[in-house]
């Protein structure tokens, strides 16, 4: 009997540890998130949604100032690189998965590997000098392109082990009726691995977006809304993560609660492509 | 027909007959790459011509060995079974015959495999060709998961584009009746693949590979995951397809080999032990393993 208790006590102990790191974990989000609303929400009105941000004086005077330019910056900047992505990182990760022999194949995990593992500064410098320097001028689609080597080894890796999840025996299936290999894959394995496929997608894209460091030398930023939305890809242009840090060291302190207001959009956004992503997962299994 | 056959075939059922019918008026056709095997139905008196055959077929998986210098003839129009104790390389040997082990890591082929005269592991040969005229039925049941049972059953037709909906439905309908299975799915044609019994996936996919009207059809214990009811009613459909198409039957029951074919393949740890015609080697077999294992005295 005592052995009995002696092991309940452990239990109990062990429970409580867990628990423990448990709050550990969590405490910190939860502090962000705490501040980040109280030091914010009271420059999320509707300016901050409808007007560019203008010069520091527009602030000092207590003119209408927003960021409109920058969300619509984000949106733009994000999906090109999504758009950007999404056949590079799938087609690397249907190579990876469905043909393991080619010859390519093994140059393709270690150049994948590396970009992985590259820090983000360096694709921004990456981009740089493949879209700033030719083009002459910081622009939206530089920011995109550096945006996109930060989710093209994400997406290539959750889509090959989304594919490797499918059984072989589909393929062969496939095959057996006649189907060429790329069509087994697409028309077979994929849609098996949709969910995955989607799941892996959605990741990238909320790790690329709250990046400022690969925007920093490529959209650069920008106070104003250009005039024409082809302003944003060929000229300097806002985004969330990089106008959050530029407002943060302003001395303005009206600007330091818009900074915290961009903070929640940024929040906001990457929680619902997680949650999606979680939701996405959940409902496969 | 043979001793056994006469005794243990059944008549086919009536609604095959006139499946096999249509399906040489319907736009399935149009998939075949050669016609060389519709010729005159009925001239079963004569032994058929070879279809294909294989020389010294070995199969490694790296150092392991599947099957080793099988030389088998396989007749037009027959059924071939081949039996033996489980991981005698009964599998291996099938998938060697439509090129399946072109997926399988490590697997290695030495031999040749001829289908009319022509080697198909020829450089020049296209694997997807060669798999579009020799059909094969897996030992597990493999429905494609997103797809309906509709588009199951057409999957090898409308992947390749042909999309034409009377074409399509003819051919559903034709093969889920010949694999027996269409009075249970026929008002639920668009539920997933995935949603029926195992032993209906099993049905299913047998439908999937007679859609594309293979001129060979592989099949890897097909059933050993159907009741008695529908297992007698896959071997119908096997005596009824040998009109027109040569059949290659992994089986581990003893009588349905009996049953279905003309020809045996007794295999034993990778090697062919016995081949001939099934009514001598079931009663006289030349082997002592043969007869061993007939007998059910091991495996
Ligand atoms: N993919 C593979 N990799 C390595 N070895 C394999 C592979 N597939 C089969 N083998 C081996 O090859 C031998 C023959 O296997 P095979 O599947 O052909 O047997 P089988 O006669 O079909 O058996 P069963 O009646 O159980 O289906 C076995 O020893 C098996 O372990
Ligand atoms: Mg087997």
């Amino acid at each position: 009997m005592k052995t009995l208790l002696q092991r309940n006590i452990r239990d109990r102990i062990m429970e409580s540890l867990l628990v423990l790191s448990t709050i550990v974990v969590l405490l910190p989000l939860v502090i962000i998130l705490v501040h980040v609303v109280i030091n914010g929400i009271s420059a999320l009105n509707w300016d901050f949604f409808t007007q560019e941000l203008g010069s520091p004086s527009r602030a000092m005077q207590g003119r209408p100032t927003g960021l409109v330019h920058t969300i619509l910056g984000t949106v733009v900047i994000d999906f090109l690189a999504l758009f950007l992505a999404v056949p590079i990182g799938m087609g690397a990760g249907i190579m990876l998965s469905e043909f393991p022999d080619h010859k390519l194949n093994p140059t393709l995990r270690i150049m994948n590997d590396t970009l992985n593992g590259m820090p983000a500064i360096l694709k921004g410098l990456l981009a740089f000098v493949l879209i700033v320097k030719p083009m002459g001028t910081f622009s939206g689609l530089a920011g995109a392109v550096a945006l996109a080597f930060v989710m093209i080894p994400i997406i290539a890796r959750t889509t090959e082990s989304a594919l490797m999840s499918i059984p072989w025996s589909i393929r062969e299936a496939g095959l057996a009726i006649g189907l060429p290999r790329w069509r087994v894959v697409l028309s077979t394995v994929m849609p098996a691995a949709r969910f995955g496929l989607v799941t892996g997608t959605l990741i990238a894209f909320a790790r690329a977006a709250g990046e400022a460091a690969p925007l920093l030398f490529t959209s650069f930023g920008n106070n104003y809304l250009p005039n024409h939305w082809l302003g944003m890809l060929l000229g300097p242009t806002d985004t969330l993560p990089q106008r959050l840090y530029s407002l943060a060291i302003s001395p303005y302190s009206h600007w330091h609660s818009m900074g915290w207001a961009a903070a929640i959009v940024l929040l906001v956004f990457v929680i619902i492509c997680f949650g999606t992503a979680r939701y996405l997962t959940r409902k496969k299994t | 027909m043979n001793l056994i056959q006469s005794i243990t075939s059944k008549v086919p059922t009536l609604p095959l007959f006139a499946t096999s019918e249509s399906r040489q008026a319907s736009g399935a056709a149009e998939v075949k790459t050669s016609t060389g095997t519709n010729t005159a139905p009925g001239t079963g008196k004569a032994e058929n011509k070879m279809r294909m055959e294989t020389h010294d077929l070995s199969v490694h998986y790296g150092s392991t060995m599947g099957v080793r210098n099988v030389s088998l003839p396989i007749y037009d129009k027959q059924v071939l079974a081949l039996i033996g104790p489980s991981g005698c390389g009964k599998t291996t040997y099938l998938r060697a015959l439509n090129r399946m082990h072109d997926l399988t890591r490590g697997a290695r082929v030495t031999g040749s495999v001829m289908l009319d005269g022509k080697n198909i592991y020829d450089s020049e040969i296209n694997p997807v060709i060669i798999r579009r005229r020799i059909g094969m039925v897996f030992q597990k049941p493999t429905p494609f998961p997103t797809m309906s049972i509709y588009d199951n059953v057409v999957a090898g037709l409308k992947l390749v584009g042909i999309r034409k909906r009377n074409v399509l439905d003819e051919v559903c309908e034709r093969a889920l009746k010949q694999a027996a299975l269409f009075d249970e799915v026929k008002d639920r044609l668009n539920s997933p693949g995935s949603s029926l019994s195992g032993g209906q996936q099993q049905r299913l996919s047998i439908a999937r590979a007679l859609a594309v009207d293979p001129e060979v059809m592989l099949m890897d214990e097909p059933t050993s995951s159907l009741d008695p009811q529908s297992t007698n009613r896959i071997e119908d459909l096997i005596h009824e397809l040998k009109k027109q198409v040569t059949i290659v039957i992994v089986t581990h029951n003893m009588q349905q080999a009996a049953r279905v074919s003309d020809k045996t393949a007794f295999f034993y740890v990778g090697d062919l032990i016995e081949y001939g015609p099934t009514n001598s080697l079931f009663t006289k077999p030349k082997e002592k393993r043969t007869e061993e294992y007939i007998t059910g005295q091991f495996g």
